[in-house]
């Protein structure tokens, strides 16, 4: 049997004895749904376009908070990377928060922006970005030497050695840091709306908790892990392979 | 280009202390000339041909290029490593022509220019493969073609075939002396084996254990193409390996006295 064959087989049967379970009638419906019932709150979600608008919300927001993290974060790793004063000064202070979960500014950031749309940017690119600032810092500061005296006698230095060399030897680890960096964003938008923000996935998960719709929760639950894989898959993990591949860190698939 | 190595001291500090690398090395190299630096390994010969590239600058005494000193590095002085140094992101075209790029030559001109140089270290058919398509000989073909392509006055290469098997080392060795032929470049070639300095050089410089100074020089009129198992070569560097193994007695006795302290 092919691994996808097992794959098959082994999620159809988890909705066998979800069903069964359901059937045996061990907890109530609100506390227990059935998967007809989840499907069913799916397809009426989508056909009636409140989950659209959710997804469409969310993907908004995390397209801009997350463009904002990498337009910030790869140039502050850069020279996080290159200068002793930069990591001196700020490196500690970006290792430092990176231990604080994002979801923890939200407060802060309610005081700052108010209760809107700038606050869960705030939180989103707070999420994403020390990881990829520090994945960038990585790879610059693990730029092989050699590279840089080989490029050095061909004549480049100063900017082109940076433009040339660099960020090039270090693009390995921009991308793994950028694929870190989307899924936190990804999670710290989920819990920032949870929380508080209007609109979105997060907000359509809060819904059903209040309205005791035990569907709409597994339902909504549903749409954020196949955003998240969905983007995992057909955007990060190609990007990551090619250029693994690329740059000889692994052989290339036979 | 003539060089010239004017009483060159070196030191590296490290954690465990200072290392004299290099000690009053002395010597010239005229143009045209193909010179290869012998030496035990760590006896700074390395450290020699950094200096020359301008990656390194001496502490004191001065090297000189044409009579001006040289103090940073410059297009007209290109190194070949030990391990290929060629960028992965880029294709082995676009890696003959890196330097080309960065002098700011046009796109057309440094392909063809690239390609002509590719053809020159039979290359050519591999012009858009990526690095680690290539064997270990193809890399440091590339790698010569691409400082070549930068049409420099001196080629400074260190061990650039130490981690070659012998039947590929022995092809490029051929190659190097027919390239040299061709292009009349000022060759500096470091490495530590005799065999190949003498198929090789003009002349050998023979470096004392660290910290490195010329030991002595010798010349040998031996007809080229030369290979490493012709009679004369092989009589001439059972004499030089004489030598070598004072300076390399001397450097492990020195090893083992700073084991025992």
């Amino acid at each position: 049997m092919r691994n996808w064959q097992i794959s098959l087989l082994f999620f159809l049967g988890l909705l066998f004895v979800w069903e069964i379970l359901y059937r045996l009638g061990l907890w109530p419906p609100y506390v227990f749904p059935s998967p007809s019932s989840v499907a069913h709150s799916l397809y009426k979600g989508l056909a009636n376009g409140t989950y659209l608008l959710a997804v469409a919300t969310s993907m908004r927001r995390i397209l801009i908070g997350y463009g904002l993290s990498i337009l910030i974060g790869v140039p502050l790793g850069l020279l996080l990377g290159r200068s002793r004063l930069v990591q001196t000064t700020l490196g500690p202070m970006v290792m430092g928060l990176q231990a604080l979960p994002s979801i923890c500014w939200l407060p802060l950031a309610l005081l700052w922006f108010g209760l809107g749309e700038r606050a869960i940017l705030f939180v989103v690119v707070m999420g994403a970005l020390l990881s990829i600032t520090l994945s960038t810092a990585d790879g610059v500061r693990n730029t092989p030497p050699l590279y840089l005296r080989a490029a050095r006698t061909m004549g480049a230095d100063g900017l082109s050695l940076y433009a040339r060399v660099v960020l090039p030897a270090a693009f390995p680890s921009i991308v793994s840091g950028m694929k870190l960096g989307w899924s936190f964003a990804w999670r710290s938008l989920m819990a920032g709306e949870l929380l508080y923000i209007s609109l979105g996935l997060g907000q359509a998960l809060a819904m059903g908790r209040e309205l005791n719709n035990m569907s709409q929760v597994i339902a909504v639950m549903i749409l954020i892990v196949l955003i998240g894989l969905t983007v995992d898959r057909l955007a990060f993990a190609p990007a990551e392979r090619r250029v693994r591949e690329r740059w000889g860190l692994q052989a290339a698939a036979p | 280009m003539r060089l010239e190595a004017r009483d060159v001291h070196k030191c590296f500090r490290t954690r465990r202390g200072v290392t004299e690398a290099l000690d009053g090395a002395t010597f010239q190299v005229a143009s045209g000339e193909f010179v290869c630096i012998l030496g035990p390994s760590g006896c700074g010969k390395s450290t020699m041909l950094s200096i020359f590239a301008g990656l390194e600058s001496p502490d004191s005494g001065q090297v000189l290029g044409d009579g001006s000193p040289l103090t940073r590095p410059g297009s007209d002085r290109v190194v070949i490593f030990q391990e290929a140094a060629l960028f992965p992101w880029l294709n082995v075209l676009d890696n003959v022509a890196f330097g080309l790029q960065v002098a700011g030559m046009g796109r057309k001109e440094r392909r063809e220019r690239a390609i002509e140089y590719l053809r020159l270290v039979h290359l050519d058919r591999f012009q858009t493969a990526y690095i680690h398509e290539l064997s270990g000989g193809m890399k440091q073909r590339a790698e010569l073609a691409r400082a070549l392509a930068m049409e420099p006055k001196v080629l400074l290469m260190d061990e650039p075939f130490a981690a070659l098997d012998a039947q590929t080392r022995d092809i490029l060795h051929t190659e190097l002396q027919d390239i040299w032929a061709r292009t009349v470049k000022t060759i500096l070639f470091v490495t530590h084996n005799v065999r190949e300095a003498l198929v090789l050089g003009d002349r050998v410089l023979l470096m004392t254990s660290r910290p490195g100074s010329i030991k002595r020089e010798y010349e040998y009129q031996l007809p080229r193409p030369r290979a490493m198992e012709d009679h004369a070569l092989v009589d001439a560097a059972r004499e030089i390996l004489g030598d070598l193994r004072v300076e390399v007695n001397k450097e492990r006795e020195e090893r083992y006295a700073q084991l025992a302290d």
